[in-house]
């Protein structure tokens, strides 16, 4: 068995672009989930039964349904009702619809995060912070969320690399990212494995540079004192 | 100072206070004494509303904290609290611990909250750890350090609790040395204590609670010599 890495070459301009527009998909959705996430863990941890329960349904939702149903049913019934019916306007790009699917699927996952991450702080820590006075915006944005945002991190970096992984889904509706260059170089040239396998090596490619990044963040929002 | 009549807290369906009235004069160290579960921690919680009163009155500093329109962070900004697990901010250092609330709260501007903090810092006899994290500091430390950032928000009222149950034996005396100075200089402080030696030679009066009530309170000569109750008498047998 030989691969013929010369259509590899030939289509390399698809290839540049896949590896582009996963990139892009990856970092909307990072950006957007962040703050649906934010949003959501906050009204997750209000304590107020209005905010709670619209939140929980929404969480419920998005990591109770498969995520390539989530993209096909936004792209093919909810955007397309929205623009024709509603705004009477011709719908965006499939690669819009892969933004919105994506960012509020991750934006369901990391609120779990941040729940999880505000929740693991002690409860003292807020009553110190209110007991000087500040207020409970204050409290949790100087107080709270900075010390969660710590311990938040690995499970967020996870969560990032399963999102870059996942935004392959989106060549169902032909978005073109890595996995729709190499699912038509292969259909059209009939080599079988020289793009696939470089699909593989651009997505690991990206998952490492990403997971370093990660890596690099939890170094430096670790204190000082803790470094030595 | 700090007036409370009435006072009831429950916690779903169980009272924890069961009607405490008091009143703490300005310059008053009182020192609270009880056996535990007796409500003293949520007493003290609900005069600066870390606890939402069930029913009665509490007025501090003549702000009624049981009236919806009394700004709560303003009444809570005035009186200090003092945590028996210390809480400082551990994300942030020892002089940031002390000039945050300052500077968010009372918008001073940074250069003079840290002179102020720096001025507290070697009151507390710590200015050499100013730019230490706290988990570089020992138990009593952080307490100081505590005690630092309540008084860098200048309270009119200091409430303590439990300040030195989580230290150390040989840690205790430098914390209550601390304290000992602030109700020298004529500091309101309400303190939650199982030191009957602080409470018999700094306090002006004690409190006794038990089950929810003020059983008895007095001086600490007359509460401490000459307990009027059975139960203040069965209290104090066991930790004198
Ligand atoms: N958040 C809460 N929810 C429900 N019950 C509570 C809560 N906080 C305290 N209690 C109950 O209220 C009662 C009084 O508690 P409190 O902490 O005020 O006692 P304490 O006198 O400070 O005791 P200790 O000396 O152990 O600190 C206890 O029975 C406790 O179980
Ligand atoms: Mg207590």
């Amino acid at each position: 068995m030989s691969i013929d890495w010369s259509v590899v070459i030939e289509y390399k301009d698809y290839f540049v672009r896949g590896f582009i527009t996963t990139i892009e998909l990856t970092v909307v959705a990072i950006v957007f989930g962040l703050i649906i996430g934010l949003i959501l863990g906050l009204m997750q941890i209000s304590g107020k039964i209005y905010l709670k329960v619209p939140a929980r349904v929404y969480i419920d939702l998005f990591r109770g349904t498969p995520l390539l149903l989530q993209i096909l049913a936004i792209h093919f019934a909810v955007i397309p009702t929205i623009w024709e019916d509603i705004l009477q306007m011709t719908p965006p790009s499939a690669l819009f619809s892969g933004f919105v699917a994506l960012s509020l699927n991750a934006g369901a996952y990391i609120a779990e995060i941040f729940r999880g991450g505000i929740e693991s702080i002690d409860k003292g820590q807020m009553e110190a912070a209110r007991s000087l006075g500040m207020t409970y915006g204050q409290a949790m944005r100087l107080i709270v969320l900075p010390q969660a945002f710590k311990r938040m991190l690995p499970p967020l970096g996870n969560e990032f690399i399963a999102l870059l992984k996942d935004s392959s889904l989106v060549t169902v509706i032909a978005v073109n990212d890595i996995t729709y260059a190499a699912f038509t170089t292969a259909k059209s040239t009939l080599e079988r494995m020289g793009p696939y396998v470089t699909a593989g090596v651009m997505y690991l490619l990206l998952t490492l540079v990403l997971s370093r990044v990660v890596l690099y963040l939890e170094k430096r929002f670790t204190p000082q004192a803790r470094k030595k | 100072m700090i007036r409370v009549e009435n006072l009831q807290k429950k916690y779903g369906d169980h009272l924890v206070l069961k009607g405490i009235t008091t009143e703490i004069q300005e310059r008053e160290v009182v020192c609270v004494i009880g056996p535990s579960g007796s409500g003293k921690s949520t007493f003290l919680r609900c005069l600066n509303l870390l606890e939402t009163v069930t029913s009665g009155k509490v007025i501090v500093n003549g702000h009624d904290l049981t009236d919806p329109k009394t700004n709560l962070n303003q009444v809570r900004s005035e009186v200090g609290m003092v945590f028996q697990q210390f809480e400082l901010f551990p994300h942030k250092k020892v002089l940031d611990n002390i000039t945050l609330a300052p500077i968010h709260v009372r918008k001073m501007p940074k250069e003079t909250a840290e002179k102020k903090a720096l001025e507290l810092l070697r009151k507390v006899g710590l200015q050499d750890k100013a730019h230490a994290y706290p988990e570089q500091l020992s138990g009593g430390q952080k307490q100081r350090v505590a005690i630092a950032r309540a008084l860098a928000m200048e309270p009119k009222v200091m409430l303590f609790d439990e300040p030195t149950s989580a230290l150390d034996p040989e840690m205790v005396g430098e914390v209550l040395a601390v304290m000992r100075e602030l109700a020298n200089e004529g500091m309101t402080m309400v303190v939650v204590t199982h030191e009957m030696g602080f409470a018999r030679e700094v306090g002006d009066r004690v409190l006794f609670m038990d089950d929810g009530y003020i059983i008895e309170e007095g001086t600490p000569q007359a509460l401490f010599s000459s307990p009027q109750h059975e139960r203040t008498k069965a209290f104090l047998s066991k930790v004198l």
